[in-house]
């Protein structure tokens, strides 16, 4: 179960070294998540209907914050224009239930395919530009989606179009089924993040934010990298936005290709800690809470996410799982490396 | 059909996106902050304008002699108090607080105006128009944005070559520290720098305020055309900012020549082309981000 991958030193009495990934706190960590998971799973048998509809945003929401971490927390690309995506995504399923009649399951798959098989063409685009002006060109190529979406009248225009598929359904089984869809494509979000981080794209992509030059000459291949995660982002959103698509039975283009998605996502990472696999979770549940008690006050409820989010910047900068894990380095996913030297009898010691 | 006057009028419709992307290159020169609240604080300006105009029954040009160098003083003192902390090897931290101060003010405007389109009027100019040769016909308000375009670019770049704050500004854009050990003070340099974009915004702003419409979340649009006209014009340079703010006017207009709907669109398809076939623009200059 726990990987460890010796290294000896030939003809040397030498101690031998053993790297461990696994910690007693990742073990329960992650143990502790899975028991979440499953308890989650049970909650629409538990709770009434509203707040299992609440939870599917929260799913939502959790889902393009984990993504948007991996491309600006990991890789150093802030994009403002995850909303081209989330778009594509809850279009493809309207296309894909309604008008070819297939399976709802299916029509989320094929919405994140569709949605990946776009970011290819426009991360060409994207990658052209860096730093600040990386985020505004992904915000131009979010509009440019949602102008051309606009131009066909079969899928609505720009007044929208209502998903037919599901409303036959009883409302009580489509929230639920709807809900479990959210939870399951979350989960898989998060473990393929977890696995990515582990793996050497995830190295790679740290260190090709930490310093292209470097990362380059060390033989990492930079734009591969980066896209490669872009466009496993541009996947998720697709999924977030086939999950707004399955639950609110509307796509309007003003509003799934609205930048306040991407106003929320960059609040819940920095609030819960860019560049963590930890802080999007909480984050989310920080922001998904603030939006139950404080979103009937429009403007000035964003007005307060913006102000919060600003002075978690200046003042909290590893947000609230970096302030947590300052002290003592806490880690829920074994992401990590632990170094430890143990002698030849067996016993081991502290490096 | 006619493309000599909507080109005509896209050139000055350029003049305008030049007014816009001038103090948001200013901002990246000298600090690489990418400002994503520019064109909100346009839209603050013009506001700024409406009470000014409301209060004191002024026309928006006496108006913009008051917003002015109060948007000059906004800029100075956001930029020493909170802009400041966000610079660093790491472009994220001054895009998130640009971000949020975006939200905050569009927001902030739907609080204390309303979500409706405003518009400020200079009277009788706000119609005018002269007849140039070839018969085509400009409004005087355009050409008049156009011509002052041209004036502040100049300006500004006269500052940049000639002046000991120019070569400040391209000292501590080449090398901060540097310019620390011979004493000056890079901050004060950011926080004039800041204050001149801030001039520039609400002088662009209110322009853009006459010429056409305005509303709380109208920035975002301006912010982009800005950005456009940077990047087609290419980085680090002014008059390829004002050609990149002509060519994105002139894109504009003449795609709206054929499809009347479609003039945003057109803008932004000819951005894409300089981007996958000029990624630097037309002044070919190579810049670190």
């Amino acid at each position: 179960m726990i990987p460890s991958l010796p290294l000896r030193a030939k003809g040397l009495e030498t101690p031998e070294y053993t790297v461990r990934r696994w910690t007693r706190m990742s073990i329960w960590g992650t143990s502790g998540l899975g028991v979440a998971v499953v308890v989650m799973a049970l909650l629409p048998f538990m709770v009434n209907l509203s707040v299992t509809y609440a939870m599917i945003d929260f799913f939502i929401l959790l889902l393009l914050a984990m993504t948007w971490n991996m491309l600006a927390g990991y890789g150093g690309m802030v994009s403002v224009g995850q909303q081209a995506y989330i778009g594509i995504g809850a279009y493809a399923v309207v296309v894909f239930a309604d008008t070819f009649g297939l399976n709802i399951i299916v029509t989320i798959l094929l919405a994140a395919i569709v949605s990946a098989i776009l970011a290819f063409p426009i991360s060409f685009f994207a990658f052209r530009l860096v730093g600040g002006y990386f985020a505004i060109g992904t915000w131009v190529l979010a509009e440019v989606v949602r102008l051309i979406v606009v131009q066909f009248p079969q899928i609505g225009g720009g007044s929208g179009v209502s998903l037919a598929a599901m409303s036959d359904l009883p409302k009580e089984l489509r929230i639920a089924f709807s809900y479990w869809i959210a939870l399951g494509a979350a989960v898989i979000v998060l473990v393929v993040c977890v696995w990515l981080v582990r793996s050497r794209i995830g190295l790679a992509l740290t260190a090709v934010r930490d310093d292209v030059t470097a990362a380059s000459t060390s033989g990492v291949r930079v734009q591969s990298v980066r896209r490669r995660v872009f466009i496993f982002a541009a996947a998720a959103a697709g999924v977030a936005g086939a999950l707004v698509a399955i639950s609110t039975l509307r796509v309007q283009p003003d509003s799934v290709f609205s930048v306040q998605w991407s106003a929320f996502m960059i609040f819940i990472v920095v609030v819960g800690g860019v560049g963590t696999l930890e802080g999007p979770i909480i984050g989310a549940i920080i922001f998904w809470a603030l939006k139950q008690l404080l979103a009937d006050y429009g403007p000035l409820y964003l007005i307060l996410l913006g102000i919060v989010g600003i002075v978690f910047v200046l003042f909290v900068r590893g947000g609230v799982w970096g302030a947590v894990s300052r002290r003592k380095r806490l880690e829920l996913f074994p992401v990590g490396y632990r170094f430890s030297r143990s002698d030849k009898d067996g016993s081991k010691q502290a490096p | 059909m006619n493309l000599l006057e909507p080109i005509v009028q896209g050139i000055l419709l350029g003049g305008l996106y030049a007014l816009f992307a001038a103090g948001l290159s200013l901002m990246f020169g000298v600090m690489r902050i990418v400002n994503l609240a520019y064109g909100d604080f346009a839209v603050l300006a013009a506001y700024g304008s409406l009470v000014v105009i409301n209060v004191a029954a002024v026309n928006p040009l006496v108006a913009l002699v008051v917003v002015a160098p109060l948007m000059a003083v906004l800029g100075y003192v956001l930029q020493r108090t909170v802009l400041q902390r966000t610079l660093g090897a790491s472009p994220l931290p001054s895009l998130l607080v640009t971000f949020g101060l975006s939200i905050i003010i569009q927001n902030a405007l739907l609080l204390f105006g309303s979500a409706d389109q405003q518009r400020l009027s200079l009277g009788a100019i706000d119609t005018a128009s002269v007849e140039l040769p070839f018969g085509v016909r400009v409004g005087v308000f355009p050409l008049g944005v156009f011509v002052l375009a041209v004036i502040l670019l100049g300006i500004l770049s006269w500052i940049t070559a000639r002046t000991q704050y120019g070569r400040l500004v391209r000292a501590v854009s080449d090398d901060p520290d540097t310019v620390t050990l011979q004493g000056a003070n890079p901050k004060i340099i950011y926080g004039v720098a800041t204050a001149i974009a801030f001039g520039l915004v609400a002088i662009a702003g209110v322009a853009a305020g006459i010429q056409t419409s305005f509303s709380p979340s109208s920035g975002s649009m301006l912010l982009i055309f800005a950005f456009e006209a940077v990047i087609i014009g290419g980085l680090g340079s002014l008059w390829g900012t004002l050609g990149g703010a002509v060519i994105l006017g002139v894109a504009q207009t003449v795609g709206a020549a054929f499809a009347p709907a479609q003039q945003i669109l057109a803008g932004h398809i000819v951005f894409l082309l300089f981007l996958a076939f000029l990624p630097n623009g037309l002044s070919r200059r190579k810049v670190r981000a």
